[in-house]
């Protein structure tokens, strides 16, 4: 046991600590320490009052157990007993305990607030500061109820001590960082400012960072702390080392505030006062000037303590972003750094000279540091200071150095980690992007990340290629004359197959003249890879074919051979056979016109910002800012601009339009997220098909879907069962399971209410499964898409789902629905379509009950469908004077239900209006007197009657609070109309 | 300052200071997981990483891993600066302190921190200062107070 006892040790707890020590194993440990707590609750509950050093000394143990790792329950009230004792070191073991292991208990809570009531009162200096100390640690709710008021007046009462009003600033940091809404500066504002004059520099170091937190909230009227901030700093900086005596840490004078004093300054823009001003530059200079001095210590403490200071001195410079003269200064100073033997400086200068080079007066200082920054990536021994030098490399990107940036990142990508790949890729193909000035090199650019890194090209990257080459004819030669070289290679990403697969099969034509890439070539070449791709490739590959043989007619019948194969026809993936199928069809039946309708080349992509962009952003937060202040920041953006493929241009106005930047582009994806796109043209189709009964009315048209538009139902069959579904009663068909259905979902409620107002959207997710949804409604009919996607790469065997409508929804609600294929594979989606008819009002939702094994076990889950009553809304526009009328014949009380409830979102207007639409009826304006509150008019459509239905919305923004209304000729319509928009808000 | 650890080379935490309310279970987590990526760096490694959305501070002396865990807008090297006071300050009061010290006088160790950093933000540099706060309180348990009042009309 070391030589300890300092004060007054406690020799019970040293013995304690030493056994636990001295435990062989972890068993060991735990029967010692159940032990002693069997110990300690024996003692407590005991009838001998213990005395306050027994009580200290368990309740010491105690906390010790519990910083080991441990739950303690009791000991809470003996702590709470500590706190009012006389010794001082009881009062500070109490207080300790209280800080570590809070305890909710309300009771507590009260008796720990009135000791600390009784202590802020004793004017004992160490007793307050204890009980500050103990304010700050917990920093509660209850707490800043109790003491938010106290606090402030603590904090400037002219006889406070020193270290009290330390405590008392930092605590009452702490409680307006918790509960900014009960922590009032009013009338003390401008006393708190003034601390910034205090002789004593703990006291200003402990104010100012209370200061920086209100400032930041409340920036005006603190206002006047920049002036006195200034002077403070001008004081510091132009002090000799020993003027501060116990405040200058190894010969730099007071490191900690000059550093919180150059924060404090961030906050506001550049002090307007030309005096104020002239000073703080004179201080930002002289600090970039001491950076030139020879260091007065060899001690890295020196370094680091004056480094900080320089460091938060250039931040504030950036910040403002005014001075060009510091600007460069300051570059230059982080280029000197960039070679310094610590690593924690070339660290930070990476950082900050991120930063800087989105300013415009230092971006091309920044740029000479190329070579220094390139050799950083590719030498650095620790992955984050890579790290930082290819973010730089992408800051400093601009039209002059981005081959040669995009090229260093290209070839670093080889020897790259692998937590930082992705991330690479995504800056090289927005960098070849935004900075292309001929295509083909961009072309090179993507084709060579797909080479050098496939499994981190995501998505997003690749259909952006086949964007930019589809909107661009001058590259498209290129582009499918190099993908077909690319696909040359043996062994080439399945990401290449893709990219190659998608543009010969648009602009296969382009290179079909030489001999060497012949139609036949091609596509021996494409079909060479099929068998080594997945199924969402493969896919894609077939269409790809079926595209070939409106290209080229000369290979219709050697493609109509492979599509008649068994391995198509016959394929086990649903959606593979059914594209072989159709495609094999529309080949044989389809005129040559029809075809080249068909199968037109994709039109020009609608502009947007690049989606890959978006996903950097979501990646990266700090990373993202330097993305778009770059982008912003650029006097020359103009000139960046590359033609029609230009993502800047786009950026601006898609960042307000664009819901979901990243939403699936092409809509390729297969797996479960393609849902929104992949549907609208599969039921147009549907319809079309059940009409004409052929393909011939079929077209791309505008439809900028370009393997959707070929689902064509397998066979015309299926389509008249879709539109004759309604006529027919079967009851729902799906393979029955050997077991009952599972309960509903305890969140299947919570999962109908997000519906409510909306039709389309994950109803459920979990980690085997997704299911989306997309639905419409007419009068008393709905159509309702389902969508299983199986997320995990093996089968989903024995997949069967039934729609099943409980008790007396039977006769209220009629669904009709066909059976899904029992077999599900990895990564794919199945689809579902439900045909539903409203019968007569109804308050239950149908129940959705999903089956199937996956790895040998049954998964069973139920979940609500959500189908509700107000999806067979049919809006009415009435008159302010009409719609009160009707307000009036509907006032009974059972045809009124309302409800006052609490808002759980926040109570934006816009997008009330925009649930109260999706709820489905229509929103009156200019109808209720108080413009602040919403009415809504609505027939609900059932094939027994019409319900009219009124609503009025009240908010009340004040109390959070809402009261709806809803008036309708049922009661039970009323009640339930009631229960669903109650939730909504 | 969102919260400082301190643990040994083998993972054991020795001390936990939260500055940000989070359950018990939240810490645990944070725990192992700093823990862990902090012992697996290399001695020549840079002391700042980035972590979830916070900046990681850290620093050995000798068995013993500090580590404090900082917001975007902090500052890094003044951090380092921060715990090298603190390891002066416990230093200065156990003289020459060991690991053995912090476990066995942890709520020492507890005491000093608080003098030194309140809420996250230094309260007191001074090493003096805070030293003789510490002092202060450890000749006060030899005074028996019998009557609080008495001190009020002080």
């Amino acid at each position: 046991m070391p030589a300890v006892s300092k004060g007054d040790g406690m020799r019970g707890l040293a013995v304690f600590i030493s056994d636990i020590r001295n435990c062989k194993s972890k068993e060991a440990e735990i029967k010692r320490i159940n032990k002693e707590l069997a110990n300690i609750r024996s003692k407590f509950k005991g009838d001998k009052a213990l005395d306050g050093y027994s009580k200290k000394k368990y309740v010491c143990k105690l906390l010790f157990i519990f910083l080991l790792g441990h739950d303690i329950d009791f000991g809470h009230m003996e702590a709470v007993n500590l706190l009012s004792s006389n010794k001082y070191t009881e009062k500070q073991i109490g207080y300790l305990f209280i800080s570590v292991l809070v305890n909710s208990n309300s009771e507590l809570i009260r008796l720990i607030n009135n000791a600390i009531k009784n202590d802020l009162a004793s004017r004992n200096p160490t007793f307050m500061c204890l009980a500050l100390h103990c304010i700050a640690n917990v920093g509660s709710r209850e707490m800043a109820e109790a003491f938010a008021g106290e606090i402030p007046r603590i904090l400037v009462a002219g006889d406070t001590m020193d270290s009290v009003k330390q405590s008392a600033a930092l605590c009452l940091l702490r409680l307006y960082k918790t509960s900014p809404d009960l922590v009032h500066m009013g009338e003390w504002t401008s006393r708190v400012v003034h601390l910034l004059n205090d002789q004593h520099m703990g006291v200003v170091t402990a104010a100012i960072s209370l200061i920086t937190c209100l400032s930041q909230k409340n920036p005006e009227e603190f206002k006047t702390c920049i002036s006195l901030a200034v002077s403070r700093l001008s004081r510091i900086v132009s002090s000799a080392s020993t003027d501060l005596q116990d405040y200058t840490y190894y010969f730099v004078p007071a490191p900690w505030l000059s550093v919180k004093l150059l924060r404090l300054l961030q906050c506001y823009p550049p002090p307007e006062d030309g005096a104020v001003k002239g000073r703080l530059v004179e201080c930002l200079e002289t600090i970039l000037n001491k950076a030139q001095e020879p260091p007065k210590s060899k001690k890295v403490q020196h370094s680091n303590a004056k480094n900080a200071i320089l460091f938060e001195a250039i931040s504030l410079i950036i910040h403002y972003d005014s001075e060009p003269n510091l600007l460069v200064r300051a570059c230059n100073q982080l280029g000197q750094f960039l070679q310094h033997r610590e690593t924690n400086l070339r660290y930070l200068a990476l950082e900050s000279m991120c930063t800087l080079a989105s300013s415009e007066f230092s971006h091309e200082a920044v740029k000479t540091h190329i070579e220094t920054v390139i050799n950083a990536l590719k030498t650095e021994r620790d992955v984050s200071v890579r790290q930082r030098a290819a973010d730089l490399l992408y800051a400093m990107c601009d039209r002059s150095n981005a081959k040669q940036i995009v090229a260093e990142m290209l070839s670093y990508l080889e020897t790259a980690d692998y937590s930082i790949r992705e991330e690479i890729v995504l800056k090289v193909a927005i960098l070849a992007e935004k900075y292309a000035v001929d295509y083909s090199w961009y072309v090179d650019t993507i084709l060579n990340l797909i080479r050098i890194a496939g499994d981190y090209v995501s998505e997003e990257v690749w259909y952006r290629v086949i964007q930019i080459v589809i909107n661009r004819d001058d590259v498209q030669g290129y582009a499918a004359k190099t993908v077909f070289e690319a696909l040359q290679a043996p062994a080439c990403h399945e990401n290449m197959v893709k990219v190659g697969g998608y543009i010969l099969g648009e602009f296969g034509n382009l290179i079909a003249g030489d001999p060497r890439s012949s139609p036949l070539v091609q596509f021996n070449l494409l079909h060479s890879k099929f068998h080594l791709c997945s199924v969402p490739t493969r896919a894609l590959l077939l269409s790809a074919y079926i595209k070939f043989i409106n290209l080229f007619p000369e290979t219709k019948s050697t493609i109509q051979e492979v599509l008649r194969s068994d391995s198509q026809i016959r394929n086990s993936d649903v959606e593979l056979q059914q594209r072989a199928v159709e495609y094999l069809k529309l080949s044989s039946i389809a005129s040559t016109d029809v075809l080249a309708t068909v199968l037109e080349e994709m039109p020009p992509f609608p502009e947007r910002e690049s989606s890959i962009l978006a996903k950097l952003k979501k990646k990266k937060g700090p990373g993202a800012v330097s993305v778009s202040e770059l982008e912003d920041g650029k006097k020359e953006a103009g000139s960046e601009i590359n033609g029609g493929g230009g993502a800047e241009s786009a950026a601006a106005a898609s960042n307000a339009s664009t819901p979901s930047p990243s939403a699936d582009l092409l809509g390729l994806r297969s797996g479960a997220a393609g849902i929104g796109s992949a549907t609208g043209a599969g039921s147009l189709l549907v319809d079309v098909f059940s009409e004409s009964g052929t393909a011939a009315t079929a077209s791309s048209g505008t439809d900028e879907n370009f393997l959707r538009d070929l689902d064509l139902p397998t066979e015309s069959s299926d389509s008249l069962l879709v539109d004759s579904a309604l006529a027919s009663d079967s009851t729902p068909s799906s393979a029955l399971g050997s077991e009952d259905p599972a309960p509903a979902l305890p969140e299947s409620d919570e999962l109908l209410h997000k519906f409510v107002c909306k039709n389309n959207g994950v109803l459920f997710e979990n980690h085997l499964l997704q299911i989306g949804i997309k639905s419409e409604y007419r009068q008393n009919l709905g159509r309702m898409y389902l969508f299983f996607g199986n997320k995990t790469s093996m089968q989903f065997i024995g997949f069967s789902t039934t729609v099943t409508c409980p008790g007396e929804l039977q006769s209220q609600l009629n669904i009709q629905t066909k059976p899904v294929e029992p077999l599900v594979e990895g990564g794919a989606q199945v689809q579902q379509v439900l045909n539903i008819e409203c019968l007569s009002d109804f308050t239950e939702a149908p129940l959705l009950n999903i089956r199937f094994r996956y790895g040998g076990t049954l998964q069973n889950i139920t979940l609500k469908l959500p189908i509700t009553i107000n999806k067979f809304f049919q809006p009415t526009e009435m008159a302010s004077q009409d719609f009160f009328q009707r307000w009036k014949q509907l006032s009974q009380p059972q045809q009124e239900a309302q409800k006052i409830f609490k808002a759980t979102h926040p109570m934006d207007s816009e997008v009330l209006k925009g649930k109260l639409l999706g709820l489905g009826t229509a929103l009156l304006e200019n109808v209720d007197p108080n413009p602040e509150n919403f009415v809504c008019a609505g027939v609900i459509q059932t094939k027994a009657l019409q319900v009219g239905c009124l609503l009025r919305l009240e908010p009340n923004a004040q109390a959070q609070m809402y009261r709806l209304t809803l008036r309708s000729s049922k009661e039970s319509v009323s009640k339930r109309l009631c229960e669903l928009v109650a939730e909504q808000f | 300052m969102q919260f400082m650890l301190l643990f040994s080379r083998q993972g054991k935490l020795r001390l936990q200071k939260w500055y940000v309310p989070l359950s018990d279970k939240e810490k645990k987590k944070i725990t192992r997981e700093l823990v862990q990526t902090v012992l697996a760096r290399k001695p020549k490694m840079c002391s700042f990483l980035e972590w979830r959305d916070l900046k990681i501070v850290y620093k050995r002396y000798a068995s013993l891993y500090f580590c404090c865990a900082i917001e975007d807008q902090d500052n890094e090297l003044i951090t380092l600066e921060i715990i090298h006071r603190y390891v002066e300050l416990l230093d200065k009061y156990f003289g020459s302190v060991c690991e053995l010290d912090i476990i066995f006088n942890f709520e020492k160790a507890y005491f000093i921190l608080d003098e030194f950093l309140l809420g996250g933000e230094a309260q007191e540099t001074s090493k003096k200062n805070v030293l003789k706060a510490i002092e202060q309180a450890d000749l006060l348990q030899e005074v028996r107070m019998t009557c609080c009042e008495q001190w009020g009309e002080i």
